[in-house]
């Protein structure tokens, strides 16, 4: 067993046999807000954030994470940045079907984070690896630059 | 069309017969997916354009919120699908080997001004003992490792130096 740190609270895991942390998250700690989509790094569903950084958490090692802070979804809100995101996201109704939206937020929240003025290449450069089925990108946008606005 | 061109392994031999060898694994896409003259990496042994529109970034780790870590960790991921090796990033721009010849290479490698300052002997090390460079021998799933075993690519960069390195 180890212990990992998830949304600012300690937990002891099992990381045995390489499990990636999307696994720890949703089976072990039953946070299922993150999102299982493609387990090939490709969709961005299952995005986190380790130490700030957004994060594939179905192919990060969950022994990885000791050591690490680990924000999901379900902590984003606790930051400034992650309540804006949220706020945004439900004002300018960006989900359809919802299925990607953890890993659009947790990425939109990491962007602005670092760059509280994105220009759309910014946006372009820090998102594009979040794929959504339902094309909710122009929304996406639009959120984005409601919160650099504000 | 340029981008084609950029895309395709150059593939011409080196006037050096001691370089050939060193040169096919240099101008693998294992290599030059990475060693590009673009702002973004290619990939697979196809050498598409990398998924997601992914680019360079300023220190060649992606941009500032989309790192290469995002995706790439320190090994392959178990189905062998996502490739990984320690600090996954693009070489410089000025280590750009795309669209050179064999001889090109040869020369490029042991610039200072294009191989990141290195002396001829760091530019062996690098090539005989970085992760990432070793991994391209266990590329995981889908990706051909490049044509010369890796034992006999140190022999021949071994050889290669000791004859005066050249091109
Ligand atoms: S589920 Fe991780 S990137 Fe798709
Ligand atoms: S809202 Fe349906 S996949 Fe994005």
């Amino acid at each position: 067993m180890d212990v990992i740190a998830v949304n600012g609270t300690q937990y002891q895991v099992d990381t045995s046999g390489g499990r990636p942390l999307l696994w720890v998250l949703r089976d072990q700690l039953h946070l299922t807000g993150t999102k299982y989509g493609c387990g090939l790094a490709l969709c961005g569903a299952c995005t986190v954030h380790v130490d700030g950084q957004p994060t594939r958490s179905c192919v990060f090692p969950a022994s990885a994470a000791v050591g690490h802070q680990i924000t999901t979804i379900e902590g984003i809100g606790q930051t400034t940045v992650g309540q804006k995101v949220q706020q945004a996201w439900a004002q300018q109704n960006v989900p359809q079907c919802g299925y990607c939206q953890s890993g659009q937020v947790m990425a939109a929240a990491a962007l602005l984070s670092n760059n509280p003025q994105p220009s759309d290449t910014d946006i372009d450069n820090a998102m594009a690896g979040n794929i959504c089925r339902c094309g909710t990108y122009v929304r996406i946008r639009q959120a984005i630059h409601s919160i650099a606005g504000n | 069309m340029a981008l084609g061109l950029l895309g395709a392994c150059a593939g011409a031999a080196a006037d050096s017969p001691l370089f050939e060898p060193i040169a096919s694994v240099l101008q693998h896409p294992r290599c030059l997916n990475c060693h590009t003259v673009t702002d973004y990496p290619r990939q697979g042994d196809a050498r598409v354009r990398h998924l997601q529109s992914v680019i360079r970034g300023a220190d060649g780790h992606g941009a500032p919120t989309l790192q290469c870590a995002a995706c790439h960790q320190t090994a392959n991921t178990g189905d062998g699908f996502v490739p990984g090796a320690g600090d996954w990033h693009l070489a410089p721009l000025s280590m750009g080997w795309e669209g050179l010849s064999a001889a090109e290479i040869c020369a490029a490698i042991q610039d200072p001004t294009r191989n990141g300052g290195r002396t001829l002997d760091q530019v062996l090390q690098h090539m005989e003992t970085s992760p990432l460079v070793l991994w391209a021998w266990s590329p995981g799933t889908g990706r051909d490792p490049p044509p010369v075993a890796q034992d006999v690519f140190v022999q021949d960069l071994q050889a290669w130096a000791a004859a005066g390195a050249p091109c």
